[in-house]
């Protein structure tokens, strides 16, 4: 968070979309990372509903590639919301502060303090605590830390008792600090507690399930714990799902076995397939019938015969 | 009058069937719902002259006696087991029991190897035999690939009159594509050419003072049919009809293929998915919910329950399939237990489709790496696999509960 002045009225927030989210493949080669569903919202809707609800009134959107598909589809979502969205175009990568002085002139037109996050932070963001704390404080700016048990991974913040910053570390070889920038980390599918009221709670289910109200689920299936299943998805009878996430459209046949999955949008997984081990099919991929996938990646559009019984990216 | 032989080894024969032949006696492991012989034994009773049949071999008389009993009830013919107490092999055992073949004076007798699987052409097979004069001994021969050949008993034919000019067992390098397929009638002069055999081997062992081998063994391959080749009394009748050896377990799927479409099993009477061929023994009990097929034996007592697939396998007595497994190219042993949403998956070891002739390539277990060559997977008898579980090109050791999930291992 920064800022200049000590008054809040109107809040504003810029989200830093950029990147091409090719860690995420093949999920991000049909749509940009931050309209990814996690538990059935893609995370930048996670996130506006947050800072909206913690009084935000305008979104500053510092986009790079795609950015049609998301103006469009966000603009529709987020008019529900009754707030403004600006979207800041960044026309060549520019690391990572450069959208964000790209977004100056929009944040000029006020001296109000403005939130500034990552688009692919998922967490119980907790923008009213930060607020009250950098009024508290009164300084330049305020970053949320966050408690890692392997900080080595992430850019780690060292900071006095007081709060004040003394030192940034990317990647240390070496204990500092286990407080680390809270802008990366990034479960797919564990599913909040705090989502409960939504949870699914039919025959058949173990744990937390979120189960879209359009989905249809067969007789006789064991789903969860941790599964997201999203609109118009078709779970057929006999299926066994477990700590997965089913997005739009897609349909999982007759018997099928999941533990560990991303099934894209509209993709088919035919009857007696056995999924497992971080399998990640992309948009309209087809699984047919009796297959093994074992850590499977598989690009989007592909119709996949033959059993893939060690890990293995399908191009 | 003829007569039929079926030799069928003993327990200490055919340990590349292991495990399954742990628990049943390769010779009477099922394939399409009855026990290996019986097709033998079958065949046999379709010839109207055969009256006797005879088998032999070195399982203790009590391991047999219920399979005999069966087949006398099952199709009124005289059948006896001969039981052999030393290891004579092949020709030895035969000459061993020469009397009881030669009781009652047949023209003839056919001699079949157990281990063998075919659409015996057992009629022909006699025709043939009958229109050749001097001939002591018929071979039925097929067509292998120059590749596989090595493997088997190779023979070298007169064109015209098909008499077997040079016959090798298993040679070095090739010889001929022409193979034996362990199918013969032999007239009963052969034992007068055993006879001088057996004599010389008699000499041999006192000549050199008791060493050596045990003058009683002989070898039918290598004592008999060699030293009969040229001599213008062996012949070789060539068919095209199926036919495989059945030494592996993997043989035994490929086996049951080719029975279930040669017996053109009788409609199922199960309301369940029936992808032909399918056996299912009246007994069995499958829910209307699971889909079997092609090539799927089921066994008596065998529970199938709802949202089962099985194809290309073997599912042995009383055996349990818990909803929603899927079970394929695998054989499941007796009293053994798939739990629910398990997968038990093999792979097929079936001969080279694009290859004419292509037999069984028996491989051995291990590759030259060391590493567990890609088979079916086996559960013996008495095994558990839980739920959820994944058991691939595994083989499991009788009566061991898994607790986790395996891949190409051995399971003790």
């Amino acid at each position: 968070m920064c800022g200049s002045d000590k008054k809040l009225g109107q809040l504003r927030a810029v989200i830093l979309v950029g990147g091409y989210g090719t860690r995420l493949r093949p999920l991000t080669l049909s749509r940009p990372k931050p309209l990814v569903e996690f538990a059935n919202k893609p995370i930048l809707m996670h996130q506006i509903e947050a800072l909206v609800d913690a009084g935000v009134t305008q979104v500053i959107l510092a986009v790079s590639y795609r950015a049609e598909d998301m103006e469009k589809e966000l603009t529709e979502q987020v008019s529900k919301l009754g707030i403004s969205l600006t979207f800041s175009h960044e026309t060549e990568p520019l690391g990572t502060a450069g959208p964000l002085a790209l977004a100056r002139k929009l944040l000029d037109s006020s001296t109000e303090p403005f939130f500034v996050l990552n688009s692919d932070v998922i967490c119980d963001f907790p923008f009213k605590e930060l607020a009250k704390y950098h009024r508290q404080h009164g300084k330049e700016g305020t970053i949320v830390v966050t408690k890692v048990e392997e900080p080595s991974k992430y850019g780690v913040v060292v900071y006095k008792e007081d709060g004040q910053i003394e030192s940034f570390v990317e990647k240390p070889q070496e204990f500092i600090s286990n407080k680390i920038n809270a802008g990366m980390c990034l479960y797919l599918t564990s599913l909040r507690q705090k989502n409960s009221n939504k949870l699914y709670d039919g025959a058949g289910v173990v744990g937390n399930v979120l189960i879209d109200p359009t989905a249809i689920i067969g007789k006789g299936c064991r789903i969860g714990p941790n599964v997201t299943i999203g609109p118009d998805v078709v779970i057929e009878d006999g299926a066994c799902i477990k700590r997965s996430t089913i997005l739009r459209g897609a349909c999982v046949r007759q018997h099928a076995w999941l533990d560990g999955c991303i099934v894209g949008w509209r993709s088919v997984v035919g009857r007696w397939v056995r999924m497992e081990n971080c399998t990640v099919l992309g948009e309209d991929v087809i699984v047919k019938d009796e297959l093994y996938i074992n850590g499977g990646q598989v690009l989007p559009h592909k119709s996949i015969a033959l059993s893939v019984p060690e890990p293995q990216i399908i191009m | 009058m003829l007569k039929a032989v079926i030799l069928i080894g003993g327990p200490q024969k055919g340990t590349r069937f292991r495990p399954l032949s742990l628990d049943t006696p390769k010779p009477l492991f099922p394939i399409a719902g009855v026990p290996l012989i019986q097709h033998h034994i079958k065949a046999c009773t379709k010839l109207k002259n055969c009256k006797e049949i005879l088998i032999i071999g070195s399982y203790t008389t009590n391991v047999m006696s219920q399979f005999i009993s069966d087949m006398q009830k099952e199709f009124h013919v005289i059948l006896r087991y001969l039981q052999e107490f030393s290891p004579l092999g092949t020709g030895g055992s035969l000459y061993h029991f020469r009397d009881q073949i030669r009781a009652g004076s047949p023209s003839a007798f056919f001699l079949l190897n157990g281990d063998v699987c075919a659409d015996f052409p057992l009629e022909e097979l006699w025709k043939f035999h009958a229109e050749k004069q001097n001939a002591l001994v018929t071979i039925m021969g097929t067509e292998a690939t120059r590749q596989q050949s090595v493997h088997y008993g190779c023979m070298v034919c007169e064109p015209s009159t098909k008499a077997v000019n040079h016959y090798v067992e298993k040679p070095n390098s090739y010889v001929s594509t022409l193979i034996n397929c362990g199918v013969y009638v032999c007239s009963l002069q052969v034992f007068h050419t055993m006879a001088e055999t057996f004599v010389k081997k008699q000499n041999g062992f006192y000549s050199s003072n008791g060493h050596g081998v045990d003058p009683g063994y002989m070898s039918w391959e290598q004592d008999v049919l060699t030293p009969l080749a040229g001599t213008g009394k062996l012949y070789a009748m060539q068919v095209t009809s199926w036919w495989s050896q059945v030494k592996t377990a993997g043989s035994a799927i490929y086996a049951n293929r080719h029975y279930l479409e040669l017996q053109s099993s009788p409609p199922a009477t199960t309301k369940c998915q029936i992808l032909p061929d399918v056996f299912i023994h009246p007994s069995a009990s499958v829910d209307s919910t699971a889909v079997i097929g092609p090539n799927v034996s089921i066994g008596a007592g065998v529970i199938i329950k709802g949202g089962v697939r099985i194809k290309e396998s073997i599912v042995l007595n009383n055996a349990i399939i818990n909803e929603h497994a899927l079970v394929m190219h695998s054989v499941v042993g007796q009293d053994a237990s798939v739990g629910e949403w398990s997968r038990v998956e093999g792979t097929p070891t079936d001969p080279d489709p694009n290859k004419p002739f292509a037999k069984m390539d028996n491989m051995p277990l291990f590759s030259t790496e060391g590493r567990l060559n890609p088979s079916i997977t086996i559960l013996g008898a008495g095994v558990v696999v839980p739920a959820e579980k994944i058991l691939l090109n595994s083989i499991v050791l009788p009566h061991k509960h898994l607790g986790r999930s395996f891949k190409h291992e051995i399971i003790l």
